[in-house]
């Protein structure tokens, strides 16, 4: 299954200008959801920007894919407007708003071709047989399933389906491609390699826009590039991956987007003009970049776990101490857990000394200003 | 040597319980397959009890025979195709229009299955018969001398009493097939651009078609076996094979001929029932 890539070649390429000019920017206005009483999505204002990949990440029940749903159609905001492009969709059926949608679960019409499968949207939308051959022909070379053609899709594996899911949802040219969880049921190698290709996809067809949702931050990360990060039916930070990733602004988005070790810390020197406030832990005085805390603020500081060395040179002048209570070697790897005044710190490293010290050991743990951001202590934690 | 005969013996095996099949197999032979097996050898015999080829070819030959054949496939065929039909829009209203109270609705159609046949033919006597509430409300709303609704005494009355009371049967296991159908396949089917009637032909269909050929199959088979609701409904020339088994008969005391027919009906009813289970297995229904 690894072996077949997408190719990227296919014309496609040739609309993503298209694409781009029908309007694929997705608009939520104050949407909100509501089943009852019981309401799923609060009033949700968020943009995705035509050709971008939009992540929407939570966990379960955070109303993630509630919001994909309002955009496909299969769900009616209780409130509040979706707007595609110039077009205000939100009362529009889902067989008018011009999307393609691959969910987990594939599903393929499994009494159909994989060709018809592909065929189907364009049939649906009356398209001439022709057309109908041409695009079927593209979107399955565009996905690497090109000699699949005449299979059925019990005759594939899931990452098969997945990709003639994909050219499915490509075949009809969506102004805004909608991806619910769609390499959940995959296992982690072929999830691995699929991401990848999602990606170089994305990058043969600029133009079109995705609302990616899922649960795993590792394809978020891969695919994004803006992240809304869910939580009880809110969004409660969203943003550019990496600003994300490298600066988030509560404690939810720090522990859900990859792994944060949390300090807790007083604000000693608000952050100037270079946007690098001082704080102290306990003895030590650290540097990180700041928002609009002010001193004596009671604050916590985020250090990524790879961003931890137990050397010290020129760029990591943060210095911790800690006691090293477990050692976890996992090939690459080498996890280590440590407690720093009561808080557990992860370290990742690639290099290690040559001797480690033994459980029990005080060791000092070295990271840099640039690596490290100050987050309020409560908000959003 | 003995030694060597010992070796090459067969040994004996015994299988526990298996003449457990003996009871029921009896009691099979006596009540269904002995008594069948009377009404074969009652065709080949005159009421005297002289064997008469003879009489059979005339019964298979005889107006009244090939009258009442047709009837009964016109009639099964029929309300067969009625019940596929209603049953196919109540199951997909029920499966996949979502309404407060759809499963009560599916259970109240599902209690039809208990009540007997003639019941429908009794309230439908009621609603659409002469003096029935329905013509009893036209003729005195237009003024009218005669009952102007005068279905029930046809073949029609049989096909709508027939379709009433089987439809269910067709609706069960379509119930049961829809919902399994994927979700997901209906979403991305519409979201790709289909409009509903093209995802229940393309998508929903296809998948219930081992549903539909094995309600279909059980319809048509319980449709030309069906008697309470023929002879309740008295239709004037609407004749049947059961009914006409039960007139040579009962009121004719013709014992050959009836049984000549009792032959031909039950050589039609396990036809369809070997179609029914080659379908039903072909289709893992």
């Amino acid at each position: 299954m690894s072996a077949v890539a997408f190719t990227g070649t296919s014309v496609m390429d040739i609309d993503a200008a298209k694409i781009r000019g029908a309007g694929s920017n997705v608009h939520f206005d104050k949407v909100s959801v509501a089943y009852g009483a019981h309401v799923v999505l609060h009033p949700l204002t968020l943009d995705i920007a035509p050709g971008e990949i939009l992540a929407m990440i939570g966990p379960s029940g955070s109303g993630k894919t509630t919001a994909l749903r309002a955009v496909a159609g299969f769900v009616r905001p209780a409130s509040g407007r979706i707007r595609i492009g110039a077009a205000d969709v939100t009362d529009l059926p889902p067989y008018e708003r011009g999307l393609g949608m691959v969910v987990q679960n594939y599903a393929l019409f499994p009494h159909m071709r994989v060709e018809d499968n592909v065929a189907f949207g364009l049939r649906a939308q009356g398209a001439d047989k022709a057309l109908i051959g041409e695009r079927v022909k593209e979107a399955l070379a565009t996905v690497g399933m090109a000699t699949f053609a005449r299979r059925y899709p019990r005759e594939l594996s899931g990452g098969q389906q997945q990709r003639v899911a994909i050219a499915r949802a490509l075949a009809v040219r969506p102004r805004v491609l909608l991806l619910d969880e769609p390499l959940s049921a995959l296992d982690a190698q072929i999830r691995r390699n699929m991401v990848e290709e999602i990606a170089r996809l994305h990058r043969s067809l600029p133009g079109l826009t995705i609302l990616y949702v899922t649960h795993d931050q590792t394809e978020a990360l891969t695919l994004a590039d803006k992240i809304a990060i869910m939580r009880d039916g809110r969004v409660c930070s969203h943003g550019p991956t990496t600003e994300l990733y490298r600066r988030p602004p509560n404690r939810f988005t720090a522990e859900f987007l990859g792994r944060a070790n949390l300090l807790p810390v007083t604000v000693a020197e608000p952050a100037g003009s270079k946007g690098f406030a001082t704080a102290r832990h306990r003895d030590a005085v650290l540097t990180g970049a700041g928002r609009d805390e002010k001193a004596g603020d009671r604050s916590l500081l985020c250090i990524r776990p790879q961003h931890l060395s137990l050397t010290a040179d020129s760029e990591h002048t943060n210095r911790i101490v800690g006691t090293l209570r477990e050692v976890h070697w996992q090939g690459e790897l080498t996890h280590l857990v440590l407690d720093v005044d009561g808080t557990p710190v992860r370290v990742s490293a690639t290099k290690l000394p040559v001797a480690l010290p033994e459980p029990g050991a005080e060791v000092p743990l070295f990271f840099a200003p640039a690596d490290t951001s100050l987050l309020p202590e409560d908000a959003g934690g | 040597m003995a030694e060597a005969v010992a070796l090459c013996a067969p040994a004996i095996r015994r299988e526990p319980g298996k003449f457990w099949i003996v009871p029921p197999a009896a009691l099979l032979a006596l009540l269904f397959f002995y008594p069948l097996a009377l009404i074969a050898r009652q065709a080949f015999l005159d009421d005297s009890g002289v064997a008469n080829a003879a009489e059979i070819i005339r019964v298979l030959h005889s107006r009244f025979f090939l009258n009442a054949l047709i009837n009964t496939v016109t009639i099964s065929v029929t309300a067969t195709a009625g019940c596929l039909i209603v049953g196919l829009v109540l199951a997909l209203i029920l499966a996949f229009v979502p309404f407060p109270g759809s499963g009560f609705i599916a259970r109240l159609i599902d209690t039809f299955i208990a009540l007997p046949t003639f019941l429908v033919t009794l309230a439908f006597t009621f609603l659409y018969g002469s003096a029935g509430m329905l013509n009893s409300g036209l003729m005195e709303a237009f003024s009218l001398p005669l009952p102007p609704v005068d279905f029930l005494y046809s073949t029609w009355g049989v096909v709508l009493a027939e379709v009433t009371v089987y439809t269910p049967f067709i609706l069960r296991p379509l119930l049961a097939a829809f919902s399994l159908v994927d979700r997901g396949q209906i979403e991305a089917a519409s979201v790709h651009g289909a409009r509903p009637f093209r995802i229940v032909r393309q998508v929903i269909l296809p998948a219930a078609i081992p549903a539909l050929i094995a309600g279909g199959s059980l319809c048509l088979l319980l449709t030309v076996n069906e008697f309470g609701i023929v002879l309740f409904i008295g239709a004037k020339g609407v004749i049947t094979l059961p009914l006409l088994i039960y007139g040579k008969a009962i009121q004719e005391s013709a014992y050959q001929v009836a049984c000549v027919i009792a032959v031909v009906n039950i050589a039609l009813s396990l036809g369809l029932f070997g179609l029914y289970r080659f379908a039903a297995g072909r289709l893992g229904v």
